[in-house]
This record gives structure tokens, sequence and C-alpha cells, in this order.
């Protein structure tokens, strides 16, 4: 069984990002950037599935700058086989990004997707369900337990209200959620062995694809400022503040 | 301009969710439709046409729809909205697992998690945790959008008159199946409707001693949330997660107890109208955000505050 996984190259999640003082982009100069939590979760899951016999190859695909080609490093670490970069300075958005990956699939024929459920810049939480409606293929997104088993995969997926499971058929995409597992780190000779493994570079006209984007972003801005709070004494004072100042309770 | 808007509901009832995105196309204006998709869902549409608001109820009902797979409501939801300038849906797991489907299928760069309508193209969103708002517009003949149910105040489930349409057929795609569901039972108010919410995060220890945060909770007639490092050490249940990657609330009273506040927890939660935090780090960063902070252990301070209320 193949597996192909989608990693993200994102701001480290560690840093607060704030917009630009003329407002035109946020302000990302110098920043430490990192795989995307959710896909170095995608890249566990798939790494597991490998060491169970479930799977036999594990594709690492990112698109974005030729920096991205850092996290396919870090993901080929951390146990993947091959990678795909697909170069563009584009932003590119969730409807291009699945548009390339179903190129990507079509070439491939993976029976497995696993993407992250969201990534934690543009928080968007769209690709891996676009990329299932462009495939046709069954989509467990939010997913805390994946099996493999008879042809099938089943999903637990986290919802609302708790917990859902739902069984598709193969090929199907599963999107990551934080308790799936816990990634390992890429220990040293395995830094080392991902530099010799194979990694083809593509661009989004190799593959077909306008990544034109199709939504603009006018500005951006920071949220509001909360006032200043002040610090109670003790429990007594803050029962009498949230009765008679804010009167909340 | 004709808006869809994606009902969520239980086959039952309308939840709370649906008011706040009718109340997003009230506010990009134009008839308002609300797709009811399920099974036995009968109930829910008549509830859905007594918005206020509400032109007509599309009812889909029918076994495939019963359990909201994507696989299925999407291609409802595409062939539907072909008709529509804007179709939207609340950024529930629901909405978030639907309508982007939908929108790929209807070659549509869709929009998450919208805050405001600047116009019927322009929107603001939150992007990086909500660390930076970003005003967007968008360039596709159909607006496809979900919209964070905290940022609209939701239009009153009565009063309306729509007329109810049943649509026939089916949309199968026969690649998926339901399994189960363990839904977390609760007498408390849900964590999304709840206005004062108690949370707990690591430093609460363990599960037992989330029992305080409970007792509080029942006096206040408050909802418990949690930090993701509770649900992680298995205190509580994933869906009292509150932040970046769980639920977004914004009620008249967050108290955070034994919450540091790392940006992932405040995405979720720094919209409530009164912040109190209660810690036992003088520095932590919840105290930032914090309307009323208690440098305090939380094993002397929460007893206390339960006899106090
Ligand atoms: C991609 C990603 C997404 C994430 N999404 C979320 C999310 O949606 N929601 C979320 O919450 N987190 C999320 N996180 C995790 C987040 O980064 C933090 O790790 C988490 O919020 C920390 O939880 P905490 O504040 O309970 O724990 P800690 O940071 O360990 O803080 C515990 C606090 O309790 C205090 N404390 C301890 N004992 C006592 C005592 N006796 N009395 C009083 N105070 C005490 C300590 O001083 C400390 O401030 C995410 C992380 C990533 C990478
Ligand atoms: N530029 C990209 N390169 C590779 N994978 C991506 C890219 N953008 C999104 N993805 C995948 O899609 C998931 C969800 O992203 P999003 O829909 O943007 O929140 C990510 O966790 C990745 O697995």
């Amino acid at each position: 069984m193949k597996i192909l996984v989608a990693v993200k190259r994102v701001v480290d999640y560690n840093v607060k990002v704030r917009p630009k003082s003329d407002g035109t982009d946020v302000d990302i100069a110098n920043v430490k950037m990192s795989i995307n939590p959710f896909c170095e979760i995608a890249v566990e899951e798939a790494v597991r599935l490998k060491e169970k016999g479930v799977a036999t190859e594990i594709i690492a695909i990112s698109m974005g700058p030729k920096q991205a080609q850092e996290q396919v490093r870090t993901a080929l670490a951390l146990g993947a086989d091959r990678g795909i970069l697909v170069e563009s300075d584009e932003d590119l958005q969730p409807l291009a990004i699945a548009k390339m990956l179903k190129a990507i699939v079509e070439k491939e024929s993976p029976d497995l997707v696993i993407l992250g459920k969201q990534a934690i810049d543009g928080d968007n939480n769209q690709t891996g369900q676009m990329l299932g409606a462009l495939t046709s293929m069954p989509q467990g997104t939010f997913a805390s337990e994946v099996n493999v088993a008879d042809g099938r995969v089943s999903v637990t997926r986290e919802i609302d209200g708790g917990l859902q499971t739902v069984n598709l058929s193969l090929p199907a995409i599963v999107t990551t959620d934080l308790r799936l597992n816990e990634p390992r780190y890429a220990s040293l000779p395995n830094i080392m062995k991902a530099k010799r493994k194979p990694m083809d570079t593509f661009t989004p006209e190799d593959l077909g694809v306008d990544a034109t984007p199709r939504v603009k972003t006018l500005s951006v801005e920071p949220p509001a400022e909360r006032k200043a709070g002040i610090k109670v004494a003790d429990v007594a004072e803050l029962v009498d503040k949230l009765k008679n100042e804010a009167k909340v309770i | 301009m004709s808006i869809l808007v994606i009902a969520e509901h239980d086959n039952a009832s309308i939840k709370g969710a649906t008011l706040n995105t009718v109340a997003a196309a009230a506010a990009i204006g134009g008839e308002i439709d609300v797709l009811v998709a399920g099974a036995n869902c009968g109930v829910a549409a008549e509830a859905a046409a007594k918005i206020a608001g509400v032109s007509k109820v599309i009812s889909a009902d029918n076994a495939v729809y019963e359990h909201q797979l994507a696989e299925n409501v999407a291609l409802l939801i595409a062939d539907l909205g072909k008709g529509y300038s804007h179709i939207l849906a609340p950024a529930t797991t629901n909405g978030k697992n639907n309508l982007p489907r939908a929108a790929a299928l209807l070659d549509v760069q869709a929009i998450s998690d919208i805050i405001s309508v600047e116009s019927a193209d322009t929107f603001k969103r939150p992007v990086y945790a909500g660390n930076v708002i970003a005003t967007v517009q968008s360039g596709d003949a159909i607006k496809v959008l979900t919209v964070r149910t905290t940022a609209f105040d939701p239009v009153a489930a009565e009063g309306g008159s729509a007329s109810v349409e049943a649509i026939d057929g089916s949309h199968n795609a026969g690649n998926s199946e339901f399994v189960g569901e363990e839904l977390a039972k609760s007498d408390r108010p849900e964590l999304t409707a709840a206005s004062i919410i108690v949370s707990g995060g690591r430093g609460m220890q363990n599960g037992e001693n989330f029992e305080m945060l409970y007792k509080v909770a029942d006096k206040l007639g408050a909802a418990v949330g949690a930090s993701r490092a509770a649900v992680d050490a298995g205190f509580v249940p994933n869906d009292m997660q509150v932040g970046q990657t769980g639920k977004i609330v914004a009620p008249d009273l967050y108290v955070a107890v034994g919450i540091s506040g790392a940006i992932q927890h405040l995405a979720g939660m720094k919209d409530s109208k009164v912040i109190v935090a209660i810690n036992k780090d003088e520095d932590a960063p919840i105290f930032q955000v914090a309307d009323y902070g208690l440098v305090a252990d939380l094993f002397d301070a929460v007893p206390e505050l339960d006899a106090a209320l």
C-alpha cells in the first residue's frame, strides 16, 4: 500500500505573528519556519502504518517556495521514502493545492492520502476535503484513530459533540487531529540518510494547474486589544468584582 | 442575491449555530433559503421555517443524509448551491467537513471562519490563531463561506413563516459508511452556547480534580471547558477543548483555572467579555488577557470560590 502525505511549511507554532505596520501583509521576515504540526502527525501516522507492515511506500509532498524542500527533507528524515516539491512563489490556496495534489494522485495512485486537518498559518481547514471532492475519494477528517483492514479504512473523528467513527473504501483521504499520535523526533543518522533520498521537483504548470489565487487579501490588522486588567488580592475581592463591577454573576 | 444557509441540526431540532449563520447571511443581504439535509428531519425543517428572516426551507429528507456524511451531503450542497450567490454554513465540525468539499465541486475557493461581512464579496477572518485579522475578497462567482458563530448575534428562532419545500432524490457516493458515535452527555450547557464557562488546564493535575470545577460551574449555570493539555493528559474528553483547534467560545464570563494561556488556547477564548484567571504563576501569559487575575494555588482558591457563591 502506498501513502501520500502532504506537508506544509509554516511559521513555527511558537511564533506570535504580527501584521506589518502598513497593513499589507503579515511580518514573517526572519521568523522560524517549521513543518505544520498537523502534517508532522500525518507523517508519523504514515510511518507507523509502514512499521506495522500495512504500508510499503510513503511519498511526502510539499508545495511552496524552494525552501519548502526543508520540510520535505524533514518528512524524509522521519521515515518517508521519497519526496516531491512543487515549487511556486504564488500565494497557494487550498483549491489550487488540492488540484495539484489531485494531479500527483493520478500519477502515483496512492491508497491513502494523509493531510493535516489545518495549516496553522491560514487556518483554512479545507485542503483534504477539497481533494476528496476532486478525486471522488471518501474523507475521514479530524482523525484521532485510523485502522486499515480488508481494503477499507476505519477512522474515528473528533466532532463537536464527541467522537464519530466512519468506514471508508480505499483509496481514501485522512486529515489528522492532534490526538492521533505523538510524532517522533528525527534522529541524526536519519537526517543524514534523508539527504540521499530522492526528491522530484515540479511546477504548477508541469501539473497542468492554474494556481492563481482566487481570494485576494486586501489588508491585515491586529485583533482588537483587550484593555489591561487588574490583579485581585483574594477570592472575596474576585467575587465582589464579578458581582458589582462586571455584573456577570 | 440569494443565499443558501446549511442548517446545523440533529434531525429533531435546529442547533443554535444555524441562527448565527442566518445572521451572517442577513448581513450580506438578499433572500435566505435554509437547507435541512437529514433523515426523518421533518421536525427540524418545520423549526427552520420559523427562523426570522428565512424565505424558504429546503428539506432533503433521505437515509443517505442521516449522519451528514460529507461524501453525500457535499454533492447535494453543490447541486443545489449552483443557483445561489452565496452558500453559508456554521464553522462547526460538520460545516468544516462538508462545505469545502462542496466548494471544490463548484470550483470555488471557500473562505473559512468569517467574523464580519464588509460587502457581498469581502469578509474579515482570523488567521495565525487569531493574531492577525485579514480582510479578504472573493473573486469567485459563488461565495462559499463558513461562519464563526461567536462573531454574529443569533437571529430569533421564532417569528418567521417560511415555506418548506421537500426535494426528492438522493446523492449517494457509496464510498463511506457511518459506524457509530460516542457523544458526551452532560446536563450542563453546551460550551458554544453557555454564557459562563469555567475551564481547567494541566494545573488541575487529574480528572477527579475537575469535580471542583463542576461544582462551581453548577452554581453558576456554567459549562466546563479545558485546555488541550488537560484533554491530552486524559483528564477530560476532547469535546471540552477550547482553542485554535478546539472550540471557539465568547461567553460573558470565562474563568481559566490552571491554564497558562498559550497562543492556541487564547485563540479560542480571548473574545470573551470578562476573563478571570486563577494561576499560581504570576507571570503566566493568561494574565495578559485577564480582566481579573488571581495569583493563587487553585486547590485553595477554587474551594473558596465554591463556598463564596
Ligand atoms: C497545532 C497546535 C494546536 C493547539 N491547539 C490548542 C487548542 O486548541 N487549545 C489549547 O488549549 N491548546 C492548544 N495547543 C496546545 C498549547 O500550545 C498549550 O500546550 C496548551 O494550551 C497548554 O495547556 P495548559 O495551559 O493547561 O498547560 P500548561 O501550559 O502546562 O499550564 C499549566 C498552568 O497551570 C498553572 N498551575 C499549575 N498548578 C497550579 C496550581 N496548583 N494552582 C494554580 N495554577 C497552577 C501553571 O502555573 C501553568 O501556568 C495547541 C498546540 C499546537 C502545537
Ligand atoms: N502548500 C502546501 N503544501 C503541502 N501540503 C499542504 C499545503 N497547504 C495545505 N496542505 C495540506 O493540507 C492540510 C490542510 O491545510 P489547510 O486547508 O490550508 O488548512 C495541511 O495540513 C497539509 O497537509
